[in-house]
């Protein structure tokens, strides 16, 4: 029986393919991990480790996704199917991985809402306490930690002291939600039609907002502090193994490998197009992106660090001017220094007295305090931006922003789940497009209201730290092994050279046969060691009375959920490899007796 | 008669300066921090901005139902340090004993605003040390502002989804149709039909489009190596 090839759907023009992959593979991570990183493991000389392991490992991976893609012309588990009927199990694991990340995903989406629903009031309600029941004074947990620490962890989350209170379901919180999977929706209702579309919005609009952010972070008073503080290169960690693990880490899982998004995306193209060169443009964008937002934001932590500085200098001044009744303004931040001394000379007890409550401010220890995550974006950030003149300006720009990059890399989880589904004939003959994503849909909202508990921040934790990181560093070890030792490195590159036209590099064909997986095994021992050497997984908790997170450790059932998240992906590979040799074996063994 | 107001003007001074001292009972701190308040514009604190001071603290107390007689002098100031900051108490017109604190606090207190206002002052620069700010009450609308945007949003979402969707089976159903007529015209030239090597020609000449499917889509035919 010969086989209909169906009319494929495809990408309008290849430039919505190049957007449809820089859309995916630029989001949050790009903006609240990498600064993070660069200023953790050596400022400026963090570029060197990011962009061996760009060239090393990035690229070529990304690549071999693509043109799988591109050849095999199917989702990620009819790709692999293809490559090899043992290796089935690859591509349902990339679709059950993908399913976890658009599970939690979404629930950043949805706090981008809330936030930016909230940043049409004057003043913004993160910029100062609130009152307490009596209207006597502010509100105590407020007042232990800080305005924006407050609007997040109580107003937005309401999150409770620990992971076994589950609270009850925030009805914001779920409506907010709700709303960011219609958007979603939306966005991959008609597949790539109107994907194609959306991309030229998700992947562009958070550049215009970085460019406008970059003249507005530069021109703000202490923005230099944070820039300098930054780009000064500690070249000493160049020698620490964890600098250059955590570069290998970043570039791996800020492309997006091993999802089959990008193997989703890719299908989607004509044969003829060439994937090489825009492997390689997608991961320079996406890595050059990492490092302009990274320049944004130590501009803005320059500047909250400068601030908080200047206030704590200012609080030291009233503390002594307050004390010894000097007069009003004889003190500044100038001559402060020696001021402190003349009075600790001239009035030693009464100095001694206050000398406990005048806190040494240092920029320093400002500027140290990195964050990553949410707390960058959802506290860090509303603290600066709090402080700028038109704050809700401010604020609304960078929550569309969030929201842009979010719902990019949406569209790309969900079409690695809806790719395979809609290519199997099986479901696509029995229900439409529509509905296959509707349902798609409906399913991870309604387990994503999970998230919107009182401990749901806890178990985002969980979601966002294990369900993704081991199994996506076996899965992309075993697509490259497959590649190029079960489907045939050299058959590959025939099929390349065919469908493109180009022949393929002597470097793609090291990387991908050698260099590749031995970084990857590498990176998975580190993993392996780090989870045996740390013993009792530990997280942190919102202490409430204290005003600051404090570390917990996870009880059983959490540890239950983390070893099902990691487990559940990997384990089809050998068991849809086993089951499929059976079978053959059974096949075989019928034929035979036939004879 | 001269030399009987000097001791009696030495008399009032002394019970002056015994009623009004740092932490006497029912003395108040003040502490006004000008330059922090107004920069440039700060005004100096001479005699008759202390003047005004007294003035807006008896005006404070006439409000009060039962105090109606205060008069500027009963208000007395000491203690005026460089700060600038100085004690107050207030002095009883019918007896030689100064106003219960909570009156003097309950007074200032429901006019504070006035004060700060008359020294272009606020909560903050103008420090009463021991009566404690009175918040506003917080002003929120009856319904969250967030709620309209949300709903706004969810709306334009929602009305395109549906869009979407309605264009989507109709096109559906359109393509359903003309299928279907294809269908009816080939029955009824069945009889005239050309077949070459095995296929019938108008097949190949549907509307779908122009796919040999005698040409294998893929090479699963062939045996892996």
């Amino acid at each position: 029986m010969v086989e209909m090839e169906k009319d494929r759907p495809q990408w309008g023009n290849p430039l919505q393919f190049v957007l449809a992959c820089i859309s995916y593979a630029v989001g949050l991570g790009n903006v609240w991990r990498f600064p993070y990183l660069c200023q953790k493991y050596g400022g400026g000389g963090f570029l060197v480790p990011y962009l061996i392991m760009l060239i090393v490992e990035g690229m070529p991976l990304l690549y071999l996704e693509l043109a799988v893609g591109q050849r095999m012309r199917q989702g990620s588990i009819g790709a692999w199917n293809t490559i090899s009927p043992y290796l089935r199990g690859v591509g349902i694991a990339s679709v059950i991985v993908s399913f976890f990340l658009s599970m939690y995903y979404n629930v950043i989406n949805s706090w981008s809402f809330w936030y930016l629903f909230h940043s049409f009031q004057d003043p913004l309600p993160w910029s100062s306490c609130p009152l307490n029941s009596n209207l006597t004074s502010h509100d105590e947990e407020c007042e232990r930690a800080s305005s924006t620490e407050y609007f997040w962890y109580r107003k937005t989350l309401n999150i409770s002291p620990s992971i076994q209170e589950n609270g009850v379901i925030q009805w914001e919180q779920a409506l907010c939600l709700i709303l960011a999977w219609l958007v979603v929706y939306l966005c991959i209702l008609k597949g790539t039609e109107s994907t194609g579309k959306v991309v030229y919005i998700t992947a562009l609009l958070p550049y215009c907002v970085l460019i406008i952010y970059l003249i507005r972070g530069l021109t703000l008073h202490g923005a230099a502090n944070g820039l300098a503080y930054m780009f000064t290169p500690k070249v000493e960690q160049l020698a620490n193994p964890q600098t250059w693990i955590n570069a290998a880490t970043q570039i791996f899982f800020s492309l997006g490998l091993g999802f089959g998004s990008l193997i989703a995306f890719a299908s989607y193209n004509e044969q003829s197009n060439n994937c090489q060169k825009h492997a390689i443009i997608v991961s320079l964008i996406n890595s050059f992106t990492s490092i302009f937002a990274s320049i944004v934001t130590f501009a803005i932590y320059g500047f909250k660090a400068t601030f908080n500085y200047e206030s704590c200098v200012n609080k030291v001044i009233l503390l002594l001017t307050n004390t010894f009744d000097l007069e009003d303004g004889f003190l500044t931040s100038g001559n402060l220094e020696e001021m402190k001394a003349h009075l600790a000379s001239t009035y030693p007890k009464e100095y001694s007295e206050v000398f406990l409550q005048i806190k040494n401010c240092s920029l320093e220890s400002e500027l140290d305090t990195a964050v990553q995550g949410t707390g960058l974006s959802f506290i860090v950030y509303t603290e600066a931006i709090k402080n700028m003149e038109v704050p809700q300006l401010w604020s609304v720009l960078y929550f569309v922003m969030l929201l842009m990059l979010g719902i990019g890399s949406m569209l790309g989880n969900t079409t690695a789940i809806l790719t395979p589904l809609t290519d199997s004939k099986f479901i696509s003959s029995r229900l439409p497009k529509e509905a296959i994503s509707g349902l798609i849909c409906v399913i991870n909202c309604v387990i994503g209201l999970v998230f919107t508990l009182e401990s749901g921040n806890y178990w985002f934790e969980i979601f966002n730290n294990y369900s993704a990181t081991f199994s996506l560093l076996l899965i992309v070890l075993v697509e490259t092994i497959a590649v190029c030792y079960i489907y045939g490195l050299r058959r590959f590159e025939n099929d390349l050279q065919v469908m493109t036209g180009c022949k393929l590099n002597w470097y793609w064909k090291i990387m991908w046969a050698f260099v590749s997986p031995l970084l990857i095994i590498s990176l998975f021992i580190f993993y392996l060691m780090d989870y045996i050497l740390t013993g009792n997984l530990k997280y942190q908790a919102w202490d409430a009375t204290q005003g600051q997170l404090v570390p917990k450790d996870y009880p059983g059932y959490a540890l239950a959920v983390i070893s099902f998240l990691v487990v559940s992906s990997l384990m089809f590979i050998p068991l849809v490899a086993l089951g499929t040799f059976i079978m053959n074996r059974r096949k075989r063994g019928n034929t035979s007796t036939m004879v | 008669m001269l030399v009987a107001l000097f001791p009696t003007l030495c008399l009032v001074t002394v019970i002056h300066a015994q009623l009004c001292r740092p932490d006497a009972e029912n003395a108040f701190k003040v502490r006004l921090s000008l330059k922090t308040a107004l920069g440039d514009k700060a005004y100096a604190w001479n005699r008759n901005e202390e003047y005004l001071f007294k003035a807006m603290v008896a005006f404070s107390l006439r409000t009060l139902s039962n105090r109606e007689t205060i008069e500027i002098s009963n208000v007395l100031l000491c203690n005026i340090t460089k700060r600038v900051s100085f004690w107050f108490v207030v002095t009883d017109p019918s007896k030689n004993q100064t106003l219960p604190a909570s009156e003097v606090q309950e007074a200032i207190r429901m006019n504070r605003n006035r004060i700060n206002n008359a020294f272009f002052l606020n909560d903050q620069t103008l420090e009463f040390l021991e009566i404690p700010t009175t918040f506003g009450p917080p002003t929120e609308p009856s319904t969250p502002t967030w709620i309209i945007t949300f709903g706004a949003v969810f709306f334009i979402v929602a009305v395109g989804i549906v869009l979407l969707i309605i264009s989507g089976i109709h096109k559906r159903r359109r393509k359903s149709k003309a299928s279907r007529e294809t269908g009816d015209v080939e029955d009824k030239h069945e009889t005239m039909v050309t077949i070459e090597n095995g296929i019938p020609c108008d097949t190949l000449d549907s509307k779908e489009g122009r796919i040999n499917r005698a040409f294998p889509a893929d090479d699963e035919k062939f045996t892996p190596l």
